[in-house]
């Protein structure tokens, strides 16, 4: 039913490095190379788009949130 | 700065003005699904985009997912399925495509369009998200009761439910605006569903030393039996707050969420819904959402190491405990001295001497806090 079929697709990294990080990750909580490059590549995508940068309100709404704010006695 | 909403952008499906009046007026001509409020609670809670990046209770890609990777289908971390279940016969021959209205105490609040329609099992529900079958997990006794159809799709709301502590309910596009006006650029989250004993104050001081504001956010409501009623819960903190707290570091506000009981999952669903907020931090406690003996006292700190990419920082920090030897709070880690110099802090124990009507010992809770939490004549739900 919902099992992993699908799920996971390959990608080539050069076996230099496969063997290397084979060695690294030997006694830590990694069990293979690809949850270590899925760790990794989590990590460091979560970086890149967090420089995308966040919220921007608008400046209207962002005067009625502060109203609001102020009713009730935050600012 | 604030933490950047989970998935980047903060969900906001709240129509106002004459898109509201429209909303409202073609709710009336739809086919009604009555939600009890813990539904549609979530409901709310997705269109205030309190579960950014969520727009609509999950389809089942999403549910399968959540279940199996704890992620979203687009690999953003998710541990708790936000689901929608109906009987066939509340259905009433809804089919995909349709829209409904959600309603609550007999008003419509929302429109959704029913993107699909999907059975689910619940016995893998319970022994992925809960951990267990066992049916006397709460959690696990409450799937029973449940539809068994699962509806998803996005929706936006019309109408904002009523909410009993209408002076502490912020949303996350408030506290964020907030914490930006008052110059925080950490800010760590508190959950809660408890009054505070002297513990709980010292993890949110340790907390607090690191960062410029903490958020102090309890949930309100469905609680189980025996645990302290919200209004309890909120009159402590402002007694805790005034005579406590430096005013300009911390934001004291309540959320309308039930509590799962789900452990692990549900702390890191908690750090997701307060990164939501604005929080960059999160303090995650000992046998965090837990219940019972369901959960290692320290299984919620674990699997935060599956998550490098949250977006919001685990603050693990260890239960306190009074020691006459230090003479103040402190934890293992801190304090040499063996365990008959030490008062724990026990949350069953002050809920007993509560019920008795006597006032705990200054070293376990305030004074001023005992104080109003014994004014109530059955503080306890
Ligand atoms: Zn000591």
């Amino acid at each position: 039913m919902s099992g992993s079929k699908g799920r996971y697709t390959t990608v080539s990294i050069p076996v230099t490095l496969y063997e290397r990080i084979k060695r690294l990750i030997e006694g830590t909580g990694f069990t293979s190379v690809s949850s270590f490059v899925t760790y990794v590549l989590r990590e460091v995508v979560a970086q890149y788009e967090a420089e995308k940068g966040g919220e921007v309100f608008g400046e209207e709404e962002r005067r009625a949130i502060i109203e609001r704010l102020r009713k009730l006695g935050y600012l | 700065m604030v933490s950047r909403p989970h998935g980047g952008r903060l969900v906001r499906r709240v129509a106002t003005g004459a898109r509201a009046e429209r909303l409202a007026a073609e709710a009336r001509e739809m086919h009604v699904i009555e939600l009890p409020l813990d539904l549609a609670a979530d409901a709310e809670n997705i269109a205030r985009g309190v579960y950014s990046p969520l727009e609509g209770f999950l389809v089942q890609e999403d549910y399968l997912h959540v279940l199996d990777d704890m992620r979203l289908a687009d690999d953003t971390p998710w541990t708790i399925p936000i689901v929608l279940p109906v009987s066939p016969e509340e259905l009433a021959g809804v089919g995909e495509g349709d829209e409904v209205a959600l309603s609550y105490g007999g008003e419509p609040f929302a429109v959704m369009r029913v993107e699909e329609v999907y059975g689910w099992d619940k016995r893998e529900y319970a022994l992925k998200v809960y951990g267990t079958r066992d049916v006397r997990h709460p959690g696990v006794a409450k799937l029973e009761q449940m539809g068994e159809l699962l509806i998803g799709g996005r929706l936006e709301l019309f109408k904002p439910l009523p909410h009993p502590f209408s002076r502490y309910a912020l949303w996350p596009e408030e506290t964020r605006v907030l914490f930006e006006e008052k110059g925080w650029r950490t800010i760590a989250g508190f959950q809660t569903r408890n009054v505070p004993h002297r513990g709980h104050e010292y993890v949110q001081k340790a907390a607090l030393t690191f960062v410029d504001g903490l958020l102090i956010h309890p949930l309100v409501g469905w609680k189980k039996p025996g645990d302290y009623r919200d209004e309890v819960i909120v009159a402590a903190y402002e007694a805790l707050i005034d005579n406590y707290f430096p005013r300009d570091s911390i934001v004291f506000a309540v959320l309308r969420m039930a509590m799962r009981y789900a452990g692990p999952r549900e702390a890191v669903h908690h750090a997701i819904v307060r990164k939501n907020f604005g929080c960059t931090h999160f303090i995650v406690g000992r046998d965090h959402a837990g219940v019972g003996n369901f959960y290692g006292p320290y299984d919620a700190w674990e699997i935060f190491r599956e998550f490098p990419d949250l977006g919001v920082i685990p603050l693990f920090i260890r239960e306190a405990f009074y020691c006459e030897k230090c003479g103040g709070f402190v934890n293992e880690k801190i304090c040499p001295h063996s365990e008959e110099y030490r008062v724990r802090v026990s949350g069953t124990r002050l809920r007993e001497m509560i019920r008795r009507g006597e006032a705990p010992p200054p070293e376990l809770m305030r004074p001023e806090v005992a104080r109003v939490v014994l004014s109530f004549e059955n503080p306890f739900t």
